[in-house]
């Protein structure tokens, strides 16, 4: 048991003891309160250990799936994009816990590879920016289907990656800041809306 | 065999399960002089170590997305307060061919009430007299004024906003000011008052106002993730403290409840339960028994506990225990609203869960289904979480910049609506003993068998349309998956999704088609009661949780007034 997480229970138990007195209620008060949570927030933080170790996808289809995702939310003049979002990593966690992930995201790399070295001599990270856009172009949209039916691999994983990619990124500090979300605090009051603007 | 450890005292009463019912009972008798032992079959809760409020998704590998992203596609909730489940390892439950129930457990000090969505709503008369008004279903053996009191200790301990409306269907009740609206509250009252709709402030068990050492909610709008402030009600914070102050409160945990012994004269004299730490069976004895193990646990506990005299179950000379079993009506719609790509940034958080609702409005004028519904509703710009740009992705497709500035634009668009309405209880749905399952304990499982009924289908296509009809009054398009799935017309979710499963020990004035009389006592023992979901006689739709503690702070009052008498 660290330090640490013994100096926060002493302050949670003499918030709750300070400041219940004449009430048998396990409560804490607002003020107290908030300082126990930023404490909490920051304890049970995750702890970055420098470099992340990809737990399911190999070295080189790691590098690969941080191209897609960065490809997916690139960094733009609001943002930083998605790998300093994170995205890799909690793409790589997820599919090393999920086996229906890693038939559609692992067997996804090696299908968009096996394409490129089919259409260009190289996989996808050995392409050039030009060829990568074109096999991107093909697997970003399900109307392709129609003219070619055998991309439908490709779509599928595009599909999911895309949706994770979103998840890895908005729920990011980066990506959060980049929505505008105001909130997780503590409020006196809640003021209530904005005026809304005319639809 | 293993050795069967005694308890070397004799307690007035045992409460099983300390959520809603078991937390209330255990304030009001040991309130009232007598010493009460409590089994919870689940471990000690610790507010300050295991709630995540205020964390955010990136303070956790999985973002919330949970292990394997299985809060993707399950009803899971990473965020959620700790040990609610529906899946416990090494305790299941089975679905009887051609059924699907969900049955969602607490395992925690506290039970369910760390989980619920706090939504607080009386039932009215009508309701418990449903039957007289409508030929369908059975009475309830009490009134609403044989409850309303009750209702009213309830509300003016937990703490409950709301406001007086005078609604025949949704009765007012003690409240405290309500939050003001969000944006998105305010688009969908006004889209009701264009179309004849009511709605009106939620009423919710979330402070407004500081009571008994509570202090007012601070709307950070997690309280699915446990307050740390206790300012929204659970059992865990709120009515087992106080129990825990008297002195006269014992409360054992990882106590899995297996059977309801019967002595000689025909009473309950104790309770044989699994200590899961040392997996050991022990006894405890008391004068009374209270069942609050939710619903359905209670009715596994009674059909497990066979005797000679209680051949098919304790209590169950009637035949009914696990009849009767219903959930809430469910279906879900939402609405894009573009003129919320203009809303500026603010503070959209509030009250966790909803500012306001629509109460059943329709109860003056003939339906296409008997009994009603109400919608809660809420969106706008919450937390991001996992999931929450699926729709802008698979609708937008592409990639790079353009398509994050459309989720950008979309974030905070969207507004969900739920029904949620009164089943009315059908001779398919009930649960019994799986002769073939036990959980690692040793015990029995249950067996869940379920078929919507006609009028619930009728229901749940009439929510559809209202919901529709509100959204598109809002200038919103409405969006719903309820038509592509055939396994669920109009959306209906399975059966248990919706979390009000109750009925399995009814109550009612015939003690040949009830289990319970109306002070949640059973007919055929009478130190024996269950005050949990387990006996209500109808699921009208006022979510379960404020209508549990009132029945249970009514069924405790008499349990003294009993002990008072002698009579335990």
């Amino acid at each position: 048991m660290s330090a640490k997480s013994v100096s926060r229970r002493d302050l949670l138990r003499s918030l709750a003891i300070g400041v219940t007195a004449g009430s048998v209620l396990n409560a804490i008060p607002i003020e107290a309160a908030e300082h126990a949570h930023k404490l909490i927030a920051k304890e049970k933080a995750v702890n970055p250990t420098g470099q992340y170790a990809p737990k399911f996808f190999s070295p080189d289809q790691y590098k690969t799936l941080g191209t897609l995702c960065e490809a997916i939310f690139p960094g733009d003049a609001d943002s930083g994009g998605a790998i300093e979002a994170g995205a890799p990593e909690f793409v790589d966690l997820l599919t090393s816990e999920n086996p229906d992930y890693q038939l559609k995201l692992g067997g996804g790399i090696m299908w968009l590879d096996s394409t490129c070295n089919d259409r260009y001599f190289a996989h996808f990270r050995g392409c050039t920016a030009r060829q990568q856009k074109e096999i991107l172009d093909l697997v970003a949209y399900r109307s392709n289907l129609d003219a070619d039916p055998s991309l439908s691999p490709g779509i599928e994983f595009f599909s999911l990656l895309r949706n994770l990619t979103a998840d890895g990124f908005f729920t990011s500090e980066i990506g959060i800041k980049y929505l505008g979300y105001v909130g997780n605090t503590h409020l006196k009051e809640f003021a209530g809306c904005p005026p809304i603007p005319e639809a | 065999m293993a050795q069967v450890i005694r308890s070397p005292r004799v307690y007035d009463v045992c409460i099983i399960g300390s959520g809603a019912a078991g937390g209330t009972a255990a304030k009001i008798l040991t309130e009232g002089g007598l010493h009460v032992v409590m089994l919870e079959a689940g471990p000690p809760l610790n507010p300050a170590e295991d709630y995540k409020e205020h964390l955010w998704p990136f303070d956790l590998p999985h973002r919330g997305a949970d292990v394997g992203g299985r809060a993707r596609h399950e009803l899971n909730d990473e965020f959620l307060a700790p040990n609610g489940f529906w899946e416990i390892t090494g305790e299941p439950y089975t679905s009887a061919p051609g059924s699907r129930f969900w049955w969602f457990r607490s395992r925690i000090v506290g039970g369910r009430t760390n989980h619920w969505g706090r939504i607080a709503l009386r039932y009215a008369p009508v309701d418990f007299k449903a039957h007289s008004h409508d030929g369908m279903g059975d009475d309830w053996p009490i009134s609403y004024d044989d409850l309303a009191p009750y209702y009213d200790k309830v509300e003016s301990y937990i703490g409950v906003f709301g406001t007086k409306e005078n609604i025949p269907s949704a009765p007012d009740g003690i409240f405290m000011p309500p939050p003001v609206p969000r944006c998105t509250d305010r688009i969908v009252k006004n889209a009701c008052d264009k179309i004849g709709v009511t709605c009106i402030p939620a009423r919710m068990a979330i402070l407004t106002k500081p009571l008994n050492g509570r202090p007012a909610c601070h709307y950070c709008g997690q309280c699915g993730r446990g307050c740390v402030t206790a300012s929204n009600f659970s059992s865990s914070q709120v009515m087992i403290p106080p129990a825990q102050a008297t002195g006269r409160f014992t409360l054992i945990t990882n106590a899995m409840a297996r059977e309801v012994m019967v002595g000689k004269g025909g009473k309950a004299e104790a309770v044989s339960y699994i200590d899961k730490s040392t997996r050991t069976e022990r006894r405890i004895h008391a004068r009374a028994f209270l069942l609050a193990a939710s619903a359905c646990e209670s009715a596994r506990l009674l059909l497990n506990s066979r005797s000679t005299v209680f051949p098919d179950g304790l209590a169950n000379s009637s035949g009914v225990v696990g009849r009767y079993l219903t959930d809430s009506v469910g279906t879900s719609g939402a609405g894009y609203f573009p003129n919320l790509e203009k809303m500026p940034a603010h503070n959209h958080d509030g009250v966790g869960e909803m500012h306001m609702y629509i109460p059943w409005w329709k109860y003056d004028r003939k339906n296409d289904f008997q009994r009603g519904y109400h919608i809660e509703f809420g969106g706008g710009r919450g937390m991001p979480s996992v999931g929450g740009f699926d729709r802008v992705c698979e609708e937008e497709e592409g990639y790079g910049v353009s398509l994050k500035k459309k989720c950008r634009s979309r974030y905070g668009t969207t507004i969900g609506m739920s029904g949620r309405g009164e089943m009315i209880p059908n001779p398919d749905c009930y649960c019994d003993i799986d002769p073939q399952t036990v959980d690692q304990w040793g015990i029995p499982v249950l067996r869940f068998h379920w078929k919507w009924g006609e009028n619930e289908i009728k229901m749940a296509s009439d929510m559809q349309d209202t919901m529709r009809a509100v959204v598109e009054a809002a200038g919103g398009t409405f969006f719903s998956r309820s038509r592509n799935d055939p396994a669920h017309p109009h959306g209906i979710a399975d059966g248990g999704v919706i979390i009000h499963e109750i009925g399995t020990a009814r109550m009612g004035s015939d003690a040949k088609t009830s289990v319970l009389n109306g002070y949640c006592q059973a007919h055929d023992i009478k130190n024996l009661f269950a005050a949990d979901g387990a006996c209500f006689v109808t699921n009208a739709d006022k979510n379960p949780t404020l209508t549990i503690m009132a029945l249970s702070w009514r069924a405790s009052e008499y349990i003294l007034e009993e002990a008072r008498k002698g009579n335990l």
